[in-house]
């Protein structure tokens, strides 16, 4: 989402947006991180800081608007994205900002999740997955993988885990990216671009919860075997990915394949990012298998999956209110009790 | 033939007819038309739950009661004097309703065999025809036929024809009771204006109906009902959810704050979405959101952002709220949260009013969290205390819960509605400049205990707010056990104080000592005034007080109590403010409780009081 700048506010430091709250995430969780990168983007985006606001909902990720010099709301389980749209609705003048995590957005706050992506509120959701329920001490989420071993699946999970791209896809979603804590000036840029994005703006944040489940997502982020398993997507650059980018992935119909460069296939060959092809993004989306040791598994994409630019249901709420009050000018309290019948006693 | 014309002081009405036969439409226009008069009245709609039953059957019958008259009229009335039947089921439902002696007007048409079966009768019995209606007057019409005779010319389909016979019982029933019917042909046009064939079928047959009263022998008697004695003023007629959203709208008008309602739709609170969703030239923003939580969700997000937010629902509907009721009263936000309730638990009585939510209004939360609680008494009343609602919410920075009920929110009863000028202005105060040395502290209080209510966008008072227990003042989270204890109490101590800032408990009959209290709470004002007069008609010493503020209680309620040797409770429910009552003031009240889906008849309270006076 974009707010109007207001041109007289001095510019804004990461340290302006510092509260007197000690942190308190456990050492080594990936969201100073994301916290880092925030406060660092912000004072970018030129928004005054009393038009920020930050909403969360419960979990770890949700105690992150204590820490953010800023209005911001701790609200109450999976309801960050109902109350934020309320709020927007109510003053569309703010630049409004959802933290969330895989069990709030994705378990409790599913229905609103999916909603507010289907009316297409101008805000930023920000979700922390870390596919575990790290606050309440280690039992699987929504994202976590089939045979989980936590504390509440002790012979493994059963259940089957979400795609978040595809859901988010699937509830029409008008800005959908993926990014992680551990690349830094990539979750910078994907920041700025859901800001700059007119419409809910859902990323999806990949943070490594080192109590609970560390290193699950160690396969997309440590250097031995990042460049392998996972692909950077860029609108109009083809799909190359690799050690020494030597893979690219074509479409064969509907069906991605991956190609070696170095043999005979040319990047003139690859399919060719496009954020606004919703059919393709649909497909990249599903480039969701676990990625094996040397399986052949397409790689995990990260990156701007789709954009498209629809209305936002705060501008026609409001756009509602002035062309009544256009077409029957202000309301007049004293003919609203009357009504239109009325009878006098004497 | 020589028409009798009598004087009488009150009528109950009963149109009763399949859910497709207009009964509703019907009853609000002879409603309408009798208030336009100047008699005083009261209604009560009944329907059933579902939109279109299986025709013909009794879980099919909807129903209009509509009591009217030159008297005070404080209930729809117990049992009718008239029951308008337009097919057999709705005889069936309702006969039990009716007066000794009490006129039936039954469609001949809708007695055949197939509708006669549908409605359970043994076979070959046919009550408008084999004198088992013996003890009443029966008037039998065959609507289907005249209404088909006068459109015989107009070239519509037999559907759309028949459509239109409730129009004919409505003329009948004016000319029946001398009535002018003016106002229903002005509504036919204002609804039909532009569908010219219809409007004039419709017109043609209100007046076939009159006509026939006229002219044929059905009915030799005609009655004058004249205008009630009122107090002077203007009135109009209204509902209870009506009046509800335009109490909303005049306490944004009055806090010159903007409304916003979250909500879900849900029997039988939909009408105030709906009555909102027209008048958003008002600065109303109406949202109807996915579930019951993200309506209230949606309306504390409001709240925070300066709004006077508001959510509407009814009970199962409440109890999804619950958690973020719990929410707001920790932000200490202003929030009001309507329940207009009905029948429980569950799914419970959709359509069938009930008083059953009060202990979930009171105590319905996890953990310690009082939240203000106001009933309205009657549908007009709604308007005053929706109004006071908004005025604690906004006052004292917390969420208010309103009670309406079935009952009230579908009735309708005459309005002195007042001049805009004439209502209070509600003090809203953004909070702008830092309250502590260059420094926001968002629950730093004032002399209400209230805490400032800075807004985003307000420069310099970035602050947090949530749901973990917060420090006294900074707002920050804090696990103190000495913290916790005090906030515990601090948020006790607020709405407490509340007390200090609502009207006494007045009596609305008797005297302030004496030995019978009747003490009532929200819809059962009507039948207990009605009782209360007529048995201090009696001689019986008996008072009447009816609770606006359920918590916290007015100051001198306590006070009240102790001066009456008995103090009897009736409820729609099993006894709720008789427990609270018994709990907070030790005094061995009893109970009447009803919990029939219907409001109480003003007979059953009158012979409790006897029972107990004598």
């Amino acid at each position: 989402m974009e707010t109007i700048q207001s041109p007289e506010s001095p510019k804004l430091t990461s340290k302006d947006l510092v509260t007197d709250q000690e942190v308190r995430w456990c050492p080594g969780c990936g969201d100073y991180s994301i916290l880092k990168q925030v406060q660092t983007v912000v004072p970018e985006l030129d928004i005054p800081r009393e038009n920020l606001v930050f909403i969360s909902g419960i979990g770890c990720s949700s105690r992150f608007p204590y820490y953010m010099e800023t209005y911001g709301m701790h609200s109450i389980h999976g309801r960050a994205t109902a109350i934020a749209s309320g709020l927007k609705g109510a003053r569309p003048d703010l630049s409004v900002w959802i933290i969330s995590g895989d069990g709030d957005s994705l378990s409790i706050g599913g229905n609103h999740f999916i909603h507010l992506l289907r009316r297409n509120f101008n805000v930023n959701l920000l979700m922390f997955n870390n596919e575990i329920y790290g606050l309440t001490k280690g039992q699987y989420s929504p994202t976590s993988e089939e045979g989980k071993v936590t504390k509440s699946t002790p012979m493994g999970s059963v259940d089957h885990p979400f795609n978040p791209i595809a859901l988010a896809l699937g509830s029409e979603g008008s800005f959908i990216a993926r990014s992680m804590d551990r690349d830094p000036v990539h979750l910078k840029d994907m920041l700025r671009r859901a800001n700059a994005h007119i419409g809910t703006s859902f990323v999806e944040i990949y943070q490594n919860c080192n109590v609970f489940n560390d290193g699950t997502f160690e396969i997309f982020t440590e250097k031995s075997n990042k460049k392998e398993s996972t692909i950077y997507v860029e609108n109009g650059k083809p799909l190359v990915f690799g050690q020494n980018a030597d893979k690219g992935i074509k479409l064969d119909g509907f069906t991605p394949v991956i190609v070696n460069l170095t043999e005979g296939h040319s990047a003139n060959d690859l399919w060719i990012h496009d954020e606004k092809d919703l059919v393709k993004a649909g497909i990249l989306s599903r480039f969701f298998e676990r990625p094996a040791e040397g399986s052949g598994h397409l790689p995990r994409p990260f990156g701007v999956f789709y954009e498209n630019n629809r209305s936002c249901y705060e501008v026609g709420l409001n756009q509602q209110v002035e062309e009544a009050i256009a077409k029957k000018g202000k309301g007049n309290l004293d003919a609203l009790l009357s009504g239109r019948e009325t009878w006098e006693i004497k | 033939m020589e028409q009798n014309n009598q004087v009488i002081d009150n009528v109950i009405i009963k149109f009763a007819g399949d859910s497709g036969d207009g009964m509703q439409l019907t009853g609000t226009q002879f409603t309408n038309t009798a208030a336009l008069f100047g008699n005083d009245l009261s209604t009560f709609p009944d329907f059933p739950a579902e939109i279109r039953a299986p025709q013909g059957t009794i879980p099919g019958v909807s129903g209009y009661q509509l009591h009217f008259g030159s008297v005070s009229i404080f209930t729809p009335g117990d049992e009718c004097d008239v029951l308008v039947a337009m097919n057999a089921a709705a005889l069936k439902a309702n006969i039990r309703f009716l007066k000794k002696g009490g006129t039936i007007i039954a469609n001949s048409d809708g007695f055949d065999h197939k509708n006669l079966r549908l409605a359970n009768y043994a076979d070959g019995a046919n009550p408008i025809l084999d004198g088992s209606l013996e003890g009443f007057r029966l008037v039998t019409i065959d609507v289907t036929k005249m209404t088909r005779a006068a459109l015989a010319e107009s070239g519509l389909g037999i559907k759309e024809i028949d459509r239109a016979k409730n129009m004919f019982v409505l003329g009948f029933l004016y000319w029946m009771y001398n009535r002018d019917m003016s106002a229903t042909e002005k509504f036919l046009k204002e609804k039909f204006g532009k569908k010219p064939d219809i409007y004039d079928a419709n017109l043609k047959v209100l007046r076939s109906g009159y006509n026939f009263g006229e002219t044929s022998e059905t009915a030799a008697t005609r009655y004058t009902v004249n205008p009630a004695p009122m107090p002077a003023g203007v009135y109009r007629n209204i509902m209870g959810n009506q009046a509800t959203a335009m109490g909303l709208i005049a306490a944004s008008q009055k806090s010159g704050l903007d409304m916003f309602l979250g909500s879900y739709p849900i029997t039988p609170a939909t009408d105030i979405l709906h009555e909102l969703a027209k008048y958003k030239n008002f600065g109303v923003r109406t949202y109807q959101a996915e579930d019951e939580i993200a309506a209230i969700c949606s309306a504390i997000g409001a709240s925070f952002g300066g709004k006077l937010a508001v959510t509407t629902s009814s009970g199962p509907g409440i109890a999804l709220k619950t958690e973020a009721m719990g929410l707001a009263l920790m932000l200490e936000l202003p929030l009001v949260i309507i329940n207009v309730q009905r029948g429980g638990p569950s799914t419970g009585l959709p359509t069938k009013t009930e008083q059953s939510d009060l202990f979930q209004a009171i105590y319905g939360r996890n953990g310690e969290a009082p939240i203000p609680v106001i009933a309205a008494r009657s549908a007009a009343d709604c308007f005053e205390t929706v109004f006071e609602a908004c005025r604690l919410a906004l006052e004292f920075m917390t969420p208010v819960i309103f009670l309406s009920d079935g009952y009230i929110a579908n009735g309708s009863e005459p309005w002195r509605f007042p001049k805009a000028d004439q209502l209070k202005e509600i003090e809203v105060n953004f909070t702008t400049e830092n309250n502590n040395d260059g420094k926001y502290l968002p629950y730093k209080r004032d002399e209400k205990l209230s805490r400032p209510w800075a807004i985003p966008g307000t420069k310099g008072l970035e602050h947090r707010i949530g749901g973990l227990e917060k420090q006294h003042e900074t707002g920050n989270i804090s696990y103190d056990p000495e913290n916790h204890e005090f906030m515990v109490k601090m948020r006790a101590a607020k709405v407490a104080k509340i007390a200090d800032f609502v009207p006494n408990q007045t009596f609305d009959n008797g005297a302030e000592k004496g030995k019978l209290l009747i003490l009532g709470w929200g819809s059962t004002y009507g039948p207990i005034k009605g009782a209360v007069i007529e048995a201090r008609k009696k001689g019986y010493d008996v008072s009447h007080a009816q609770i606006r503020h359920l918590f916290p209680f007015p100051k001198n309620l306590g006070g009240i109590i102790k001066n009456f040797d008995q103090v009897l409770i009736p409820e729609m429910n099993s006894g709720q403010l008789l427990s609270i009552i018994r709990d907070k003031f030790l005094v061995d009240a009893i109970g009447l409780n009803k919990i029939k889906g219907m409001p109480f008849a003003t007979g059953e309270i009158l012979n409790k009081i006897e029972e107990l006076l004598k």
